[in-house]
């Protein structure tokens, strides 16, 4: 059975849930082995990559890779390439991870697609596009596929086995290593789950009126084990956090449950949530074009339903 | 300083977009063409940085005939001249190819930094500026919300999923740019009679010097075997808030087995 390489998506020695969704992929073109850039592959990442069906980890940790961004990524899984002759090479479509594929694919003389959502036995990939209304099947024709999948879109399995570990030390030229990190500003991410991977997603929009607004939609999240998002239109006033802004240049989000409130739904705001399994919202102007995208909708006052709502989700619990 | 800023002519964000069934690409005829949003934060970047540096802004693009409005509308915000890549063979080009064609268009000409969006709405596959900094081996500073040039040395704030990064490198660049970096200026009337006179250098496959057969729809490295509309959802439920708005959100989370 051929290999199949997973660029392992973490952050420090966290795994993050797409890599087990990539794992889980690549299990139906072949064996899947994983590549780890960076630091932080311990035994028991490599025991969570086994127990979805991993055969290998790799891990190419250098300076090389942990200064500079994208480029020696980018040389590594060419590499790879060239010398494991893979099936294909699933990525996630985050922007570190589109990169690297586009880079490798030049690299390699290889078609790239982007933002799978599924991936059959056959290398055909399903993706979702402009805003979910159009399914278009597609396949590289070309080199080896490279293709990036969609955080939340592949469930993951388990499918026990036991990975080894290899420290694989490619060599990262001069050239890949340009562009130099020289400080990491990290957000306090705090206890809830990650926006792009959560099942839930709580958002709102410049409807909460204020920093101290989101406190309603902190406390409807948390009833729910959600995750917080937010409009630009919040973030860019500064009473949430840019890097929970949600859509077409914030994230993509695609959860079971999308809970929109005070949100207009403006098309750049959809672009990054229009693939929500069920979206609920709640808005007081029922003209809101967010409706339109409502399988559940209250027009009313954010401030009076949301409170109501979570008081009512601890009492059935 | 000399800026290339790449923009593309993508269809208007609020059209419907659908794929033509002859040949599974984009329906560009069916809507009309404006410039990428997020392109005119590059745009507006480059401006700001030759305001204060001195410098040119080349504003470059390939696409149809009727892309060439798109170029005028990112001249007329104030840059100094454009290159157009039109040509039959590069229609149905993929990422691949698109990179290919650029690539060839701002090699040698001492660009010190290649500005981009940081994606096209249509495509949204945020490939192209990497792409372009493979091809011509030059340091990538992407999804910027900071850039600073001293000198030779640029510093960016690259955005990520945790915050951001700060990043260094020397020029010659390619940058993308998020829209967190500027307010894009709306062209002025003078802009706009200005960039009618402002030279634009329309390039064929040929100019570039790459075979036609390496471009366009026959060379794209990957195929759409098939696609259709997504059935519409079914309409959903909305009701007013009587009081009771929260206690019917969850009553449906219940019968959705959310709760
Ligand atoms: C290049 C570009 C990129 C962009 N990228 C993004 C992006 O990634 N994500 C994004 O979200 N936007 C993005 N935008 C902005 C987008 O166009 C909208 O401006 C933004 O989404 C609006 O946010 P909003 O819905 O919160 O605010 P508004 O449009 O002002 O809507 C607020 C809504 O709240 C309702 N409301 C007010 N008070 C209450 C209350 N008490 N109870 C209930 N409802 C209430 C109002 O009826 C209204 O519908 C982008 C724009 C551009 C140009
Ligand atoms: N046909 C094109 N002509 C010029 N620039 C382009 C073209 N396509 C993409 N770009 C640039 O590449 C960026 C990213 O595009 P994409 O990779 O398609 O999401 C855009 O924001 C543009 O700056």
């Amino acid at each position: 059975m051929s290999d199949v390489i997973v660029l392992a998506e973490h952050f420090d020695s966290e795994v993050k849930k797409v890599t087990l969704e990539l794992v889980t992929a690549a299990r139906s073109l072949g064996s899947p082995v994983v590549l780890w850039l960076g630091a932080g592959c311990t035994d028991s990442v490599v025991e969570t990559m086994g127990s979805f069906g991993a055969s290998q980890v790799l891990v190419a940790d250098s300076d090389a890779v942990r200064n500079h961004p994208v480029a020696p990524g980018a040389e590594i899984v060419a590499e790879l390439i060239g010398s494991m002759s893979p099936a294909a090479v699933l990525v996630a479509s985050s922007a570190d991870g589109k990169e690297i594929a586009a880079r490798a694919a030049i690299k390699s003389g290889s078609g790239i697609i982007t933002d799978a959502v599924e991936i059959a036995a056959d290398g055909t990939v399903t993706q979702s596009v402009f805003g979910g209304s159009t399914i278009v099947h597609s396949k590289v024709t070309h080199g080896t596929p490279i293709i990036t999948v969609r955080p939340n879109a592949i469930p993951a399995t388990q499918a026990p086995t036991t990975a080894t570990k290899t420290d694989i030390t490619p060599a990262v030229s001069e050239a890949a290593q340009k562009v130099t990190i020289t400080n990491r500003a990290v957000v306090e991410k705090g206890a809830r789950p990650e926006l792009a991977e959560a099942e839930i997603v709580v958002s709102g929009g410049r409807g909460v009126g204020g920093a101290e607004g989101f406190g309603v939609i902190e406390q409807l999240a948390d009833s729910l084990n959600g995750a917080v998002g937010a409009s630009r239109a919040a973030t860019d006033a500064g009473w949430y956090p840019h890097q929970f802004q949600v859509g077409q240049t914030g994230k993509t989000v695609s959860p079971q449950l999308y809970i929109a409130n005070g949100i207009s739904g403006a098309i750049q705001h959809r672009a990054g949530m229009q693939t929500s399994k069920v979206v609920v919202v709640v808005n007081k102007d029922p003209e809101a074009p967010i409706f339109e995208l409502a399988d559940y909708g209250v027009v009313g006052d954010l401030f009076s339903v949301v409170p109501q709502l979570t008081q009512e989700i601890s009492s059935r619990k | 300083m000399k800026i290339a800023v790449c923009v593309k002519q993508v269809p208007d964000t609020w059209a419907e977009k659908k794929l033509r069934s002859d040949d599974s690409r984009l329906d560009r005829e069916a809507a009309d063409g404006v410039l990428n949003e997020l392109d005119e934060y590059a745009v507006e970047q480059a401006l700001q940085i030759t305001e204060a540096l001195g410098g040119e802004v080349v504003i470059v693009t390939m696409g149809p005939e009727r892309a060439a409005e798109t170029l005028r509308k990112a001249i007329s915000m104030g840059a100094d001249a454009g290159i157009h890549l039109v040509d039959d063979h590069l229609a149905g080009s993929d990422a691949i190819a698109t990179s290919a064609a650029l690539a060839k268009a701002l090699e040698g000409r001492g660009f010190d930094l290649i500005l981009f969006g940081s994606e096209s709405t249509d495509a949204r596959m945020s490939v192209i500026p990497a792409m372009i900094a493979e091809r011509l081996d030059l340091p990538q500073v992407t999804f910027a919300q900071k850039v600073d040039v001293s000198g030779t040395t640029l510093t960016a704030e690259r955005v990520t999923d945790y915050g951001y990064d700060v990043l260094t490198t020397e020029l010659p660049a390619v940058v993308s740019v998020v829209e967190k970096i500027n307010e894009p200026r709306y062209p002025s009337f003078k802009g706009i009679m200005a960039a009618k006179k402002k030279p634009v250098e329309t390039l064929t496959v040929g100019d570039l010097g790459l075979e036609a057969s390496v471009v366009g729809a026959a060379a794209a490295w990957s195929a759409v075997a098939d696609f259709a509309a997504r059935p519409p959802k079914a309409a959903g439920v909305v009701v007013t808030d009587e009081g009771n708005g929260g206690t019917k959100i969850a009553e449906y989370l219940t019968s959705q087995k959310f709760i």
